[in-house]
């Protein structure tokens, strides 16, 4: 327990302001409730971003709050039961285009510090 | 609604939880783990569910008034716990910001606020101001102007709009239906003051410029008196009142704010009316204030130099006379505030010392709580309580202890301004004291100021990192205990070397009351009544009438059954300066023109004042009643006078040349020990004319009379003579000596009695501080010491360890204050008497003072810790 805690902050760091990216992009494939955004991202990323709820939930609600997402409670299909799904809307399209289009800058001028060009990692 | 919304979003939050909370489960199950097993693992890949809760809600909550609620609720919780600590840090803090805030008050009234006058930064007075530094020595640097002086400098400068007078004055007044007598404190000013100040008649109109001349009879009338004396009846005006025996017509009313330069002042006349009309053309008549209206287009510093080489050619026109070289000029209010401006400031900083002392002393209370509370937070920052979160509720709660103090001290302040005003004697401005929108603006950011001081220390300090780690439940272990004890301790050390600071400051200033009390003013003060009188020059229109009341009165009195001797004179001892004169001496060679022409104070004496009061005949005789108008000329001088202006020689037979006195040489036949006209002032060169020169003094005649038994009890019989000899005569300033050398250290003795009130106060907070200090340490290290004990180590040997820490701080403390402190003083010290600013006994004294007080304070928790059970305190771990 305790040594989780001390993961915690560290994992949350590497993923703030981008996890707002990250669920956006998930929610193009389609609707989609918390438990199943959560567990895309981890499968995508070979578990390598271990998911936490206590970042998903505010985040989630927080792009309900903006407007880039609405949320409706709806009827599984394949359990019976309702979840409450988040659907992209068409200001969220635009952020999320913004935030890629921000996001590759700066992966690449990052890139261009620690690679520069002719010179094998 | 609002409420709603919320409650149906937490709803909503639950729910959504839960769902995918269950669906982790179902999956988990799925995949084959045991139900119980499933539920476990569900919640741990979860994680803490009431915090992503709180902080999924938290996303919707709207600008923080929701948290801002919960934190307010859990400090006032927190504070109620322990009202002891609440109470105590709310007094102190009522305490502190109550005594800032008071002081700023006057302060802004006294010295900040400008004067209700129109335009009022353009206005200034303009002394005349000599070069010569030993006239500077003398307070000559702001003398008062001559009349000619002012009409030369009217007439002939431009920097000015305008420029008007005003003089001392004072008026017998009695009704036209024979209402009682009273003496009424005057003014007079020149026809072009009130307008030039911009102030308009409530009722009525001010001066006009034909009314502005020796001979005129207009008169305006303050309010008070209007109310008082008149009834408020509006129809006053018009009509005409008798001062000194001689019908003026009321022409106005002044307004009832206007209670410049004095709120004593009872009427005013024209400037000239009342004055002989050769004194305008002199310029050694010292006795006019001139305030100027600045040209708006003109500098300070050019137009004075305009009037001051007007003054220098009057100079040089005037080489046998005083007549200064040059002016100054002062703003009005350092003009009123002259006496005050320093004292204030002392008060002001003493009041702040004591502030930052109660600050820190609640900072610390709030460490040692948040020590003792070390757990709590622990848990709290397990359970996923933020830092920011853990310093804002600490943060809250002094914002709650300040707040309650801030409200409580401005409610006290409102009690301690009152207090002050009616204490501090002569305070100018009083009517214009107030708390007003600025003030209060003051008393919040005193509090706000608190708060930071003493809600951020603390709170940071208890909440970094290695104080939260985690809930460690021993208390020998807590990692962030070596910092918060070293926070504590500096904390101390700065309270203890603001306390020795105000304490030598309340030394000094207590030595040098004392010193000023003990000061012998060189004559008889022991069961001596005196009052004044002042006999108007209408009814007593020669100088055979003035005698030949003066001399009924004092037979009639010498017999009373009671009385041992009785003196008139003009001035008594201690009363102040009054009067002063240039003089000549004829037998010396003449001075050069231009040089600083000897001066004395100028007092009148009958022949018993001297034997009356004690005062010791050194050589020649006192008057006798041949000393009178008509015959040869006499005068008496001091010791002082003597030394300092017939140097080895016999002053006896010798004269002294007065032009202001009858331009006349006056034989000394006598030479008497020297008076204090001030208690607080050194002896001034005096010299003494009979009082039965006859004649009218400005300020009337001073009564003594030395008696057997209790003064005052004779005071009336005394008023019942003077009634019988002249019914329309009043008496004034009833007093004992004694009464008036304590009024006159009564400000001495308000700055010497607060500073040490302030003192002491801080000197309690310290020690609480530094007890509070030591018994956290000791609590702290119990286990330590029960290891220690366990090991072999004596009970002294604990006391001793324990002493060591907490009168380390103690020690750091007054040394850092004797340092300050030697810096300090250097404010003080014009206001010190007699006493050095450096004085070694009140450093020592107050340096053994605080380190006694230290050790007490240590001792009771060190005593303590030696009392500690080895085998209980180890078993606590």
């Amino acid at each position: 327990m305790s040594s989780m805690a001390k993961q915690t902050p560290q994992r949350a760091n590497l993923l703030q302001g981008t996890l707002d990216m990250l669920i956006l992009r998930t929610l193009l494939y389609g609707p989609a409730h918390g438990h199943q955004i959560g567990k895309h991202i981890q499968r995508t990323t070979n578990d390598f971003l271990q998911m936490q709820h206590g970042s998903l939930y505010p985040a989630l609600h927080r792009l309900e709050r903006r407007g880039w997402v609405t949320s409706k409670w709806a009827m599984a299909p394949d359990r019976n039961r309702e979840f409450k799904y988040y659907r992209l809307t068409d200001k969220g399209r635009k952020q999320l285009v913004a935030e890629e289009s921000q996001w590759k800058q700066m992966a690449e001028a990052v890139a261009r510090v620690m690679w520069p060009t002719g010179e094998e990692s | 609604m609002r409420w709603r919304q919320i409650r149906k979003r937490d709803a909503d939050v639950e729910r959504e939880l839960q769902s995918d909370l269950d669906l982790e489960e179902e999956e988990q199950r799925e995949r084959g783990v045991s139900p119980e097993q499933a539920r476990h693992a569900a919640l741990r890949a979860f994680g803490n569910r009431t915090l992503i809760s709180e902080q999924t809600r938290a996303v919707w909550s709207w600008n923080g008034l929701e948290n801002l609620l919960r934190d307010l609720r859990i400090s006032v919780r927190t504070l109620f716990r322990s009202p002891g600590f609440s109470m105590l840090a709310v007094l102190v803090m009522a305490l502190c910001i109550g005594a800032t805030t008071s002081l700023f008050t006057v302060v802004r009234s006294v010295l900040l606020r400008p004067l209700p006058f129109r335009d009022p930064d353009r206005l200034v007075m303009i002394y005349e101001h000599f070069r010569d530094p030993s006239m500077n020595a003398q307070q000559f640097n702001y003398n008062p102007v001559a009349p000619a002086d002012y009409y030369d400098w009217r007439a002939q400068t431009h920097g000015f709009e305008d420029m008007a007078a005003w003089r001392y004055w004072q008026f017998n007044l009695t009704g036209v239906h024979s209402d009682l007598p009273e003496l009424v404190s005057a003014r007079g000013g020149s026809w072009n003051l009130f307008p030039m100040l911009g102030v308009q008649a409530a009722i009525g109109r001010t001066f006009a410029e034909s009314e502005d001349r020796p001979e005129g009879n207009a008169v305006m009338l303050t309010w008070s008196l209007f109310e008082r004396r008149f009834g408020g009846d509006p129809s006053i005006v018009g009509r005409q009142i008798h001062l000194d025996g001689k019908p003026y017509t009321v022409v106005g009313v002044l307004p009832k704010w206007f209670t410049w330069p004095d709120a004593k002042v009872q009427v005013w006349v024209p400037y000239a009316t009342g004055l002989p009309p050769e004194i305008f053309t002199h310029h050694e008549y010292h006795f006019s204030r001139i305030v100027a209206r600045l040209r708006p287009d003109v500098s300070l510093a050019s137009a004075l130099s305009q009037v001051e080489a007007v003054q220098y050619q009057l100079h040089l026109q005037n080489l046998h006379a005083p007549v200064a070289e040059d002016v100054a000029s002062k703003t009005l209010i350092q003009d009123l505030a002259r006496d005050v401006k320093k004292p204030l400031i002392i008060l002001l900083c003493a009041v702040a010392c004591m502030l930052l002392i109660g600050c820190l002393n609640v900072a610390n209370l709030l460490v040692a709580r948040s020590a003792g509370r070390q757990r709590e937070i622990g848990i709290r920052n397990a359970l996923g309580a933020g830092r920011m979160t853990l310093i804002r509720e600490q943060l809250m709660e002094s914002l709650l202890v300040s707040i309650a103090g801030g409200v409580s001290g401005v409610l006290l302040s409102l009690a301690a301004t009152n207090w002050l005003v009616s204490t501090w004697i002569d305070l100018p401005n009083v009517q214009n004291i107030r708390t007003d929108a600025v003030v209060l603006a003051f008393a919040c950011a005193l509090v706000v100021a608190s708060v930071l001081l003493a809600g951020l220390l603390p709170a940071i300090s208890s909440t970094s990192k290695g104080a939260i780690a985690a809930p460690q439940p021993s208390p020998r272990n807590a990692v962030g205990s070596q910092s918060r004890t070293a926070l504590r301790q500096t904390l101390l050390t700065v309270e203890i070397a603001a306390t020795v600071v105000l304490l030598i400051a309340a030394g000094l200033l207590l030595k040098s009351f004392w010193r000023l009390q003990t000061t012998d003013v060189g004559c008889a003060t022991d069961n001596v009544l005196t009052m004044s009188y002042s006999l108007s020059a209408k009814k007593y229109d020669s100088p055979e009438r003035v005698n030949a009341f003066n001399e009924t009165l004092l037979q009639r009195l010498r017999i009373m059954p009671g009385v041992r001797a009785v003196a008139l004179g003009s001035m008594l001892p201690g009363a102040g300066a009054g009067e002063d004169d240039a003089f000549t001496i004829p037998e010396h060679p003449p001075i050069a023109p231009g040089t600083v022409l000897p001066d004395a104070l100028f007092r009148t004496a009958d022949p018993g004042y001297f034997s009356a009061l004690q005062i010791p005949l050194l050589q020649g005789r006192v008057f006798i009643s041949g000393d009178r108008v008509g015959r040869p000329k006499t005068v008496i001088i001091d010791r002082l006078l003597a030394q300092q202006y017939f140097p080895g020689e016999n002053p006896l037979g010798k004269h002294l040349h007065i032009v202001p006195y009858g331009n006349a040489d006056y034989e000394i036949v006598g030479v008497v020990a020297d008076t204090l006209y001030q208690v607080s002032q050194p002896a001034k060169a005096t010299m003494y004319f009979p009082v039965l020169n006859g004649g009218s003094v400005v300020g009337g005649l001073t009564l003594a009379v030395r008696t057997a038994s209790d003064p005052l009890g004779l005071s009336v019989p005394i008023q019942k003579q003077i009634a019988e000899l002249d019914p329309e005569l009043p008496v004034s300033d009833i007093f004992t000596i004694q009464q008036i050398i304590e009024r006159s250290l009564g400000n001495a003795r308000l700055s010497a009695s607060l500073v040490l009130g302030f003192a002491v106060l801080s000197l309690m907070l310290s020690s609480v501080g530094l007890y509070g200090v030591l018994s956290y340490l000791t609590t702290q290290r119990t286990g330590e010491i029960g290891v220690r004990m366990a090991l072999g180590a004596g009970r002294e040997q604990v006391v001793r360890l324990m002493l060591g820490d907490g009168l380390r701080p103690a020690l750091y403390g007054v040394v850092l204050g004797l340092v300050v402190s030697a810096g300090a003083v250097r404010l003080i010290q014009s206001m010190l008497y007699g006493t050095r600013p450096l004085d070694l006994a009140i450093f020592a004294a107050v340096a053994a003072t605080l380190l006694a007080v230290a050790a007490l304070a240590c001792l009771v928790p060190a005593w303590r810790a030696s009392r500690i059970d080895p085998m209980q305190a180890l078993r606590r771990e």
